[in-house]
């Protein structure tokens, strides 16, 4: 074979490659160029017991993706969970200072999440509000405990 | 001959390959402007001595000078320049399979000089003239037969108009015709393009016939060094044994074994029965 | 006794010689970048007999994987009732471990192969010597375009396995097996990573194009230059080659994904 078919075929074969590339950052992968630090804001909450939640878990409000759990630490003052979310700007004055945060379970088997209901208040929060009304996550022993204590009751 | 009649000398070399000494205190030169031929029994090292001349491998003691320098001790430019000078037939052709004729011819013009194309061209061309397949200029060596492979090659090695040639068996395999051909052509391109050749072989006939110059090793060192009719009359055993190609002398016939009547009639160590 | 320690020993000996040649090879053909730059045409032609040449076998091995894992996956992800994560169970299965691990071995059969019995001829009828002659140095000229072509090659071809898995999955689980394919896409990228999966498994395929390319390379290099020499380093290339993978493949796994 000649010298120009060997270089348009090996220059196709690196574009193909670079194009697989970036077809698998973005649509197997998801990756979101979108998702940075400038169109979201912050929002605090503390829980006694997160679970299993990770951070890059998701924010929901009714089921609807509004936010990432950006990180979660232990606060050293009250001995909870502190998680950070990272909130949508498209929510931004929306969500009411009442709001309740409680972590759910994706599925039967699935990860954790967060879920936001709102609340009846006027004043809304805040990048850095903090969400006081919180639930924790289900742990399966305090079930179990619950469970064969009631089952004792009888 | 004084010594600024041989363009290569090699005083006193030991070569070990393994822990075998291939050459021990090996002392022989190459006369300026003529053909050499180093003969002698397979296995002695003939194709070793051509790498060591040629720089590709380094003797253990010793030296081996090339128009004066001393090969072993040239840094890596110095030995680039001096390969410029050299040029070197192998056994097989070793033409570069991925490159036509042509480019082959071209590669030693290419990688040591700047010349500009056109001029490479003719040169290329002047080259396969003259050993005869400047039309096979587009072919690619695996649709070369062998002998016209190994003067592609021949032409390849003289493309710098090198000063030193040498053959590594260059008449093995070969049918008569194409055999008849590379003689012709060492002796022709020795004298016109002024060259010095070593040529490496156990062809008795065709070395005879174009040497100025013989040299038969044996055991890692000269038997005897002379024109070819001193060799033809020489005494030495072993020498005669080679060059008449006598069975048995003193390279034996006969493998080491124990007595042939014992073998046969008794039994051995294998317990068959005699 | 004492002759059958000597044996081990020499062998030992003979194995660290080996390596150590390899080594030397190695850092050779490195060096060799200048002149792989400067002759940029030998390097194209490499990258092509080692990876345009091993896209059929890629493609078609990544599309029958791909498609194996979507019918397998189904298979027991129904009875959790889980299907819909039927799109990142075949991409993370095909990005962290099958399209790095499962397209060098394939690499180190078909090219590694042909490297090494390349360069062998080469090196058994001499036209390695008579370059070095010439005045070239061989492994600036053979050596080392063709190993910087594997480097290159293998994780090319790597990441175009993974993306044809992933669509042969498609097809078997959502076309033939009725996954919806909101959520075979829809939970695929909501679990897959950029940084952890993607350029993880691309990191595993460059290791592994390193160290195939290399065995194959050297095998071919310091084989015995005859027929029997030829074909024992073929065989070396393809056997070493896919021990090393497997087993550079658990050390980075280890490394990348290990931290429970």
């Amino acid at each position: 074979m000649t010298t120009r078919w060997i270089e348009i075929t090996v220059g196709s074969f690196v574009i193909a490659g670079a194009l697989a590339l970036l077809l698998l950052a973005f649509k197997v992968s998801g990756l979101d160029l979108n998702s940075n630090e400038k169109d979201s804001y912050t929002v605090y909450a503390h829980f006694n017991n997160i679970g299993g939640l990770k951070p890059r878990a998701k924010v929901t409000m009714a089921g609807v993706t509004i936010g990432r759990v950006s990180s979660v630490e232990i606060d050293p003052q009250w001995y909870d969970a502190k998680v950070t979310m990272r909130i949508d700007n498209s929510m931004q004055g929306k969500l009411s200072a009442d709001t309740t945060a409680m972590i759910l379970t994706s599925g039967l088997l699935g990860e954790n999440y967060i879920g936001l209901v709102v609340g009846a208040e006027e004043d809304m929060l805040s990048d850095g509000g903090e969400i006081r009304d919180t639930q924790p996550a289900l742990v399966l022993e305090d079930l179990i405990g619950k469970f064969l204590s009631s089952m004792g009751k009888e | 001959m004084t010594d600024a009649d041989n363009l290569v000398e090699i005083k006193s070399m030991t070569f070990f390959r393994e822990k075998r000494a291939i050459f021990s205190d090996l002392s022989l030169r190459i006369p300026k402007g003529k053909i050499t031929a180093i003969m002698g029994p397979s296995g002695t090292g003939k194709t070793t001595l051509l790498r060591l001349i040629g720089g590709q491998l380094k003797p253990d003691q010793g030296d081996v000078a090339v128009d004066g320098l001393s090969v072993p001790r040239l840094s890596r430019k110095q030995l680039f320049e001096l390969r410029q000078r050299m040029g070197m037939l192998f056994q097989s052709g070793a033409l570069f399979s991925e490159l036509n004729v042509f480019e082959n011819v071209a590669f030693p013009l290419r990688v040591h000089t700047k010349l500009p194309e056109d001029m490479i061209r003719d040169l290329v061309l002047i080259k396969l003239e003259s050993v005869g397949l400047r039309g096979a200029r587009d072919l690619m060596p695996s649709e070369l037969s062998g002998g016209m492979g190994r003067r592609v090659a021949l032409a390849r090695a003289i493309a710098l108009d090198p000063e030193l040639m040498m053959y590594d068996e260059p008449f093995v395999g070969q049918d008569p015709i194409t055999l008849g051909v590379l003689v012709k052509l060492i002796r022709q391109l020795n004298d016109a393009l002024n060259m010095t050749t070593v040529l490496v072989s156990h062809d008795i006939d065709e070395c005879l016939s174009i040497a100025d110059h013989v040299c038969v090793l044996s055991g890692g060192k000269v038997l005897v060094q002379g024109t070819p009719e001193q060799i033809l009359q020489s005494d030495e055993a072993e020498v005669k044994q080679f060059i008449q190609g006598l069975p048995d002398g003193p390279v034996p016939f006969r493998y080491p074994a124990n007595d042939f009547a014992e073998d046969i009639l008794f039994a051995g160590k294998d317990g068959v029965a005699g | 006794m004492l002759d059958w320690l000597q044996q081990i020993g020499d062998r030992v000996l003979s194995i660290v010689a080996g390596l150590g040649r390899s080594a030397q090879l190695l850092f050779a053909a490195l060096m060799g970048l200048g002149y792989v730059l400067k002759n940029f045409r030998l390097l194209v032609k490499q990258v092509y007999v080692t990876g345009v040449l091993s896209i059929a076998i890629i493609g078609v091995s990544g599309l029958f994987i791909g498609m194996v894992l979507g019918l397998q996956g189904y298979s027991i992800l129904v009875d959790f009732g889980a299907e819909d994560a039927l799109g990142q169970m075949v991409a993370l299965t095909l990005l962290r471990e099958l399209s790095p691990v499962v397209a060098a071995l394939l690499f180190a059969g078909r090219a590694g192969s042909a490297l090494t019995a390349e360069i062998g001829l080469m090196k058994a009828t001499e036209q390695l010597a008579s370059m070095e002659m010439i005045g070239v140095d061989p492994v600036k000229r053979v050596i080392a375009p063709r190993l910087y072509a594997g480097i290159i090659a293998l994780p090319l071809l790597c990441i175009l396995f993974s993306l044809i898995g992933v669509w042969g999955g498609m097809l078997v689980g959502v076309e033939w097996l009725g996954v919806f394919d909101g959520s075979y896409w829809g939970n695929m990228q909501a679990s897959v990573s950029f940084t952890h999966d993607v350029m993880n498994g691309v990191i595993k395929s460059i290791a592994f194009a390193f160290v195939v390319t290399w065995i194959a390379v050297f095998q071919g290099y310091d084989l015995e230059p005859t027929s029997e020499g030829i074909s024992r380093a073929t065989t070396k290339t393809v056997v070493h080659g896919s021990l090393a993978v497997l087993g550079l493949d658990f050390v980075l796994t280890a490394l990348m994904f290990g931290d429970f």
